[in-house]
Formats: structure tokens, sequence, C-alpha cells
């Protein structure tokens, strides 16, 4: 889930006319020394970051003049807060406070509806709050299609006890929050604490707020770049892993780092699985051999051959890692020969170093199994392919003996090479990648093989040379199902003239980064 | 019998002229699901593999006669006013197989089915197959390999993943054990037909003797099945898995989590609240069918 920092979505609350302490962002010490002297005003620090418990980190702080904001920002900027650097502050005016409380909206799955919530005592540890005043909480469930009304809104509140002018501010807050978290598709929204201070007025002195992921399209202006749920921001792998996804809309790809930093003692495998429950499965399976996943990787939904072998290579841009671990529900409904042919290509590029594990039970599972066992056997590694009749803890105890035969090495990353192809070589556009296909050595190939592994039909035979047999438009909007039947075929059935380009942005200055030992 | 969908069923498939619409539909078609016509707006008119194709539910029922059930292949986008308007035409029960719906698309949907006493199931689902009756949405991908993967028999299978909804079933006709019907209820957070609901209809289901639901972390509908079971109202066998044991707890849990539900969601409050109520919680997926055995076989209930 996209989630805001609390600058963000108090800037929401703003526009919507819910009130809010006055207050800036700093990214620096001088900036928060200038902030606290515009406010002109005792402020309080905050560190922007997704965790909740700030205050007993020391993730809020308070100054009472701008000389002091400025020493303690000094100290809060850069801290380290779980995976997180700091790099923000919010600098706002501290507030008087005379009373808190508690709101949130949340989609509720029993309910398909969005539940408002509201306590009146809020703050710090609201959670063991509510066990302790249960009567200071209620709840009530909001009609989407009329949306939340003022007097729902009053009813709920009375029954926790307010009454009087504040039943009014709070009502409206209430109801403007209800229409912030529905403008912007939130699946959270929550104030906690919702304040009123000293001179009886009601501020947002806090705000969290969670967009759905799948309508973040809709919010271009919010300018989240990951829609994605992360309790902190996106490694650099991760974010060239979403962009090869955001890219290619055929099945599914999601790639989770766990770790940056893997030690060549750890017992760290790259782990990719297929289809969320078959995922979680084989995952469970392999963490109880006492393997850790250095990342989390589902490519399901029937994807193109190149998005596996996109995700392979991401896989494989993780120095370290003792084994590589495909599985997935193991009765898939997609046919299973794309993604071993992925694998395959990835896996004879990077001359793959390390064992590889494969399940890929489900249609067209004996075809897939033999793809790899076919193509993979020059490569320094043993690689070994499962269906669906071996289960996810067989598979696990064979990456184990597999690791063990091969002495527990190590994966080295190595550096990513363009494709040497010749200026004169065929060429067409695929939906995210080039073909090249050298017709030099067409001539002694005897088969024109590649023509029949084309199950997609864009090849035909031309004078004795493979050629598009669509239009290059075509090609390029997708009739090419980048299968890369074609270029295995080839490769190692023929003359090897055929080269898939299928290219991954930021991957080859990535492991670079890597192999300098800066990544 | 069935739950959901049996050989008589009327099918509307919306999208019927995209990518996935076109193969799903002669998925369906092949094994033999009563695909009776079709639906993309401007293209009303063609036909699909034989396929009538209309440019509304509304026509499309005017001319073919009532419809019982539709199956969406629009893009997520665009799910909401294709559910909308079938619901609104009179259909009774969605398939809405699309990944990434949004969640409020999702929650108005459910809105208008409530007041309209219609049903959905999804989205992200792969769908759902009574064995040797019909299959809708994408279970199976080829009708020949559905009909070997699946049996008919007497166990119901709910999964809230898609490939474990078939794993399961295909591993209970490994040793002889049929479905009556699976689901895959779907992998969002909000989905139409959830565990519990799913498991009333396999309660009234006379041919469901037993059911297999594969659960995960997050939700709060295995604990849900496990109120119903502890109040009578879901009294048949179940054995159930949960998957995502290893995987942290905590970081999507927010403070209302917390507050209304108490701890539901994790792991253990699911194991825990169905072994309580007397559920057969497996910890391997391929102890489901040794399990549904024996039930089966009358040496444990």
């Amino acid at each position: 889930m996209a989630r805001l920092f609390e600058f963000q979505g108090k800037k929401l609350l703003k526009e919507a006319g819910i009130r809010i302490p006055e207050g800036e962002v700093a990214s620096s010490p001088e900036e928060a020394f200038h902030i606290a002297k515009r406010i002109g005003k005792p402020v309080v620090l905050k560190v922007q970051v997704w965790v909740t418990g700030r205050a007993d980190i020391d993730g809020i702080q308070f100054a009472e003049n701008p000389e002091e904001a400025k020493e303690k920002a000094s100290h809060m900027l850069g801290m380290r807060v779980k995976t997180f650097i700091v790099d923000t502050l919010l600098v706002e005016e501290k507030l008087a406070i005379k009373a808190e409380y508690f709101v949130g909206i949340f989609v509720n799955d029993g309910l398909k509806a969005p539940l408002l919530i509201f306590s009146s005592v809020g703050g710090t540890g609201i959670e063991e709050i509510a066990k302790a005043y249960p009567e200071k909480i209620a709840q009530v469930p909001v009609d989407v299609v009329r949306g939340l009304r003022d007097y729902e809104a009053r009813n709920l509140l009375l029954k926790t006890g307010i009454s009087g002018r504040l039943l009014l501010q709070l009502s409206e807050s209430l109801v403007r929050l209800y229409r912030t978290a529905r403008k912007y598709d939130a699946r959270s929204a929550e104030i906690n604490p919702l304040v009123l201070t000293e001179d009886d007025l009601v501020y947002a002195a806090d705000c969290h707020l969670v967009v759905d992921d799948y309508a973040v399209f809709r919010h271009p202006e919010l300018g989240i770049e990951i829609a994605r749920e992360f309790d902190r921001p996106p490694t650099p792998l991760e974010k060239i892993a979403y962009h090869v996804e955001e890219k290619d809309y055929r099945g599914t790809f999601y790639f989770l780092q766990m770790t940056e930093e893997i030690s060549k003692e750890q017992k760290y495998i790259g782990f990719n699985g297929a289809g969320g429950g078959g995922s979680m499965m084989s995952m469970d399976a392999v963490l109880n051999k006492g393997f850790k996943l250095a990342n989390y990787c589902d490519t399901s939904g029937n994807p193109a051959a190149s998005k596996v072998y996109r995700a392979a290579k991401i896989i494989l841009s993780q120095p370290n890692i003792k084994g590589y671990f495909a599985s997935g529900s193991g009765v898939a409904s997609q046919e299973q020969y794309h993604s071993a042919r992925g694998l395959v290509k990835a896996f004879y590029e990077e001359n793959l170093d390390i064992p590889g594990v494969i399940r890929l039970g489900g249609n067209f599972e004996e075809k897939a199994i033999e793809i790899l066992a076919n193509y993979l056997k020059n490569v320094p590694a043993k690689v070994e392919g499962y269906g669906r009749d071996d289960s996810p803890e067989y598979c696990a105890e064979r990456m184990e003996k597999l690791i063990k035969e091969n002495g527990f090495a190590c994966h080295e990353v190595t550096p990513i090479c363009d494709p040497v192809v010749p200026a004169e070589a065929y060429a067409f556009e695929t939906f995210t990648g080039n073909i090249f296909i050298d017709h030099s050595r067409c001539q002694s190939c005897r088969t024109k093989g590649c023509v029949d592994a084309c199950k997609a039909e864009v090849l035909k035979i031309d004078r004795g040379r493979p050629v598009l047999a669509i239009s290059e438009n075509d090609a390029q909007k997708g009739k090419c199902t980048e299968c890369l039947a074609c270029e295995i075929y080839c490769k190692f059935h023929e003359k090897d003239a055929i080269t898939i380009h299928l290219p991954i942005p930021g991957l080859k200055e990535y492991r670079e980064k890597v192999l300098k030992g800066t990544g | 019998m069935s739950i959901l969908v049996d050989k008589d069923s009327r099918v509307l498939v919306q999208g019927i002229t995209g990518r996935e619409g076109m193969v799903r539909t002669q998925l369906m078609k092949d094994y033999g699901t009563n695909v009776i016509a079709g639906v993309t707006p401007g293209k009303g008119g063609t036909d699909v593999y034989d396929v009538p194709v209309y440019d509304s539910v509304e026509e499309a029922w005017k001319k073919e006669g009532p419809i019982d059930i539709s199956v969406i292949f629009v893009p997520a986008a665009l799910v909401k006013n294709a559910a909308l308007e079938a619901i609104d035409a009179g259909v009774k029960l969605l398939v809405i197989v699309p990944d990434r719906v949004p969640i409020f698309d999702v929650l108005e949907i459910s809105h208008l089915a409530k007041e309209k006493e219609a049903n959905f199931v999804g989205p992200n689902t792969l769908g759902l197959l009574s064995p040797g009756k019909a299959v809708l949405g994408m279970i199976g991908g080829r009708a020949e390999r559905a009909r070997e993967w699946f049996r008919p028999g007497l166990i119901g299978v709910s999964s809230r993943s898609g490939g474990m909804t078939s794993a399961i079933s295909y591993y209970l006709t490994e040793i002889g054990l049929g479905q009556s019907t699976i689901v895959h209820v779907g992998g969002d957070a909000v989905v139409g037909l959830s565990h519990p609901e799913v498991m009333e209809l396999f309660e009234k289901d006379e041919q469901t003797k037993v059911v297999a639901m594969f659960g995960e972390i997050g939700t709060t509908q295995e604990e849900r099945v496990a109120d119903m079971i502890e109040q009578r109202r879901f009294t048949k066998p179940l054995i159930a898995f949960i998957g995502g044991k290893a995987a942290k707890s905590g970081t999507r849990f927010s403070h209302a989590g917390a507050i209304v539900e108490g701890l539901r969601g994790s792991y253990e409050t699911k194991v825990n609240r169905l072994k309580e109520v007397g559920a057969h919680v497996v910890d391997l997926v391929s102890d489901i069918p040794k399990v549904a055995e024996k039930i089966c076989k009358g040496e444990t209930r």
C-alpha cells in the first residue's frame, strides 16, 4: 500500500478544511532554524518516517527557539529508524493541548465498507487505551455510495461522551476526513491524535494515510513513485524491478528485497515464487530448512518469458546468494514452458554459478522440465526441474543437498554486457526489446527450426532466411510474445544467429556498483 | 448438486472480444459451460467462437433470455461499470477475474450487489469450477487439463490462492477423491464471496460432505469461518491450511486492526481459532488429501 508521509497527508487534510499546525518540512538544520524563526513560537520537530511510536525513539522533539531547533535537527537528520535514514523533518508550531482524540477510517473486509472509528481518548498507546476504556470508543460503517452524513458523525461522537460545541467541531472534522479518504482512495486514514487546544480549536496533530495501490493511477498529483506496500523507502534494486513491471502488463512481477547485505557465511537464497498462495507455501518450505530469503519475488498470472527472464536477472544481481529456488502452487493453469525459457536464457547468460531448484508444476510441466534439462546442461551449476507431484518440502531438501554439493559457494555478480550483433543484422522491435538475426549465419542452417519454434507465428522463411511474417508494427505491439523459443532453438540446435535483447534499465549500473562494493 | 454453477447455468462473458475474454470463452465452452452470449460495447453483432456478441448486458438479456452468471474480463479500471451494469440488468452472480481493481470500486459493487441480492466472486480470481459440469473464469487453463485434474465428488474446495485451488483439487483427484465445486475466492483484501460465504453455500449443498480451505495471513476470513463453526452455522468437517507462517507479521496491521479485530489476521490467531473449534488444521498442503481420505472412510470427522 502506498503510504503517505505525515507532511503529505496533512497537506491533503488542510485542502479538505481540517486545521493543521503551522509548519514546513526541513532537510537541513539551517532550514529548521529558518522555519522555527518564521513560526516565531516554540516548535516541535518530527522525523518523517513510516513507523509508529516515534516519540519513544526521540523522533519527536521540542524546541523553544530557532537555535534549539537547529541544534536538535542536526541530531535528528541522519538518524537511523529501522531501515530508514531520516532525511526530512516536519517543523511545526507546538500546540497547547487540552485533550487528545483518535479518529480512523479503515476499509473493513468483513463489512465490505469503510469503518469509521472514534475514540474520545487518543494519543500514544491507543491500542491499550482501547482495551482499558471500551466505552470511549465507537464505530460505524459508512455507506460508500452516500458518503458520511453529519448526523451519523454526531451520533457516533455522542456514544463516546462528546457533546456541546465540541460535538460540532469534531463531527465536521470526521466528515472532512472521510471525504479526503474517499477522494484519494485511502484504504486507511488516521488522525492520532486529533487534538483540542487550550484556545478550543481542533487540530490534526498527526496524519497517517495509506492510498490503495490499485487506485494510485487515479492520483498522479500525489507523486507516488512505487505503488507498493513498504515500511521503508524502496531499495535501488526494487526500483529497477518495479519499472520492469510497470512497462509490461503481461502477468505479475513482484519483487521485494529482504536484505541488501549478505555475508558469505549466511544461508541466503534467491527466491522466485509463482502465485501468492503457492509462493507462501514454498517460502515456508525453504525457511523451515533454515534458509533465509534474499528476496521475495512472484512471477505469475501467465507472464511472458521475457518477464521471467528479467526477474531472474534481477534476482541474480544479489551477491552471495547460495541457490536459486523457484516454486509456485504446483498445479498452475499457465503454460509453464514460458517461465522455463525465461530462466534458461537468464541462466546461460549468467553462466549460473549456484544451483537452481525449479518447481514448475502445472500445464505443460513435462515440456518445461525438459527445456531446463536440455539447455542448462552446460552451465557450471546444477539446475533441477520439478513438477506437480514433487512437494515444496522435497524441493527444499534438494536445494539443501545441491548447495552442499556445490561447496556452499556464493554467487558472484557479473557485469552486464550489451549484446554484440553485426550492424547489418536483420532486426525488429518487440514489445519490450529487440530481436537481431544474423542472416549471414542462416545460410548454412539446415532446419530453419526457429520458424517452427515460434508458436505465435511471427516468423517466416524468405529466400532461405527467417524474417517477420507480420508487420513490424504488429510485432512491436505484442504479436511477438517474446517467448524466446527462436533464440533458444537457434543457439542450441543451429548457428546461434538470433539474439534477443531485453534491456533492464538501471541494472547495468547497479551491478557495476555492486562489483565496486558500493551497491 | 454443486454450488454457484451447474451445467445448465446460463453464462454471459463481458469483455468477450479482448485477449483474455476470447481465450477463456473457448476454455469454458470446451469444458461444457453454457456460454450463451458475450458483451463488448461497440462490438455488437459480431461473434466469438459462435457466441453472439452484444453491446450491452440488457440487450443480451432481451435477445437471449435470462442470464444467471456474468464472467468479467475487462481492464481493471472498467470493472466497476461492467459489474454495475450486469447487476442492474438482473444478473445474480458475477465472476470478476481481473487483478488490480481499486478497493472503493469493489465496495461500490458490493453495495449494489447487496441491494439487488446478487453475489460476486473476486476480483482477482481464477474463477470456479464444478467438475464435469462447468467452469467460470480460467481454472485449469485448458479443458482437457481441467478434465484430467478435477473429478466430480464430495469435497468442496475454497481457496484464497488461485494456484492452490487447482493444486489442492488435483492432489485430491490423485488419491481418488473428487470435488463438488472448487472456488478461488480471490486474492484481494476485499472480495465478494469470501471463505465464510462460501462455507455457507457448502453447508447447504447436499453433494458436499467435506470442505478443504486454503487460507492466508491477513483479513479475518478464516477467523470468521471459525466463528461459524462455533455457532453451528457450519457443521461439515473442515480441513484447513494457512499459508504465510514464516512471513513477518506486524507490518500490515495498523492501530485499527488491533482496536477492531483484536489480534485477528495473523497466522497464529487463524490456526488457534480454527483448532479451538475443531477444524483439522494441517501443516502441509499435501496432508489435506490424507485427512480428507480418513474423514471419507469414517476414521475421523
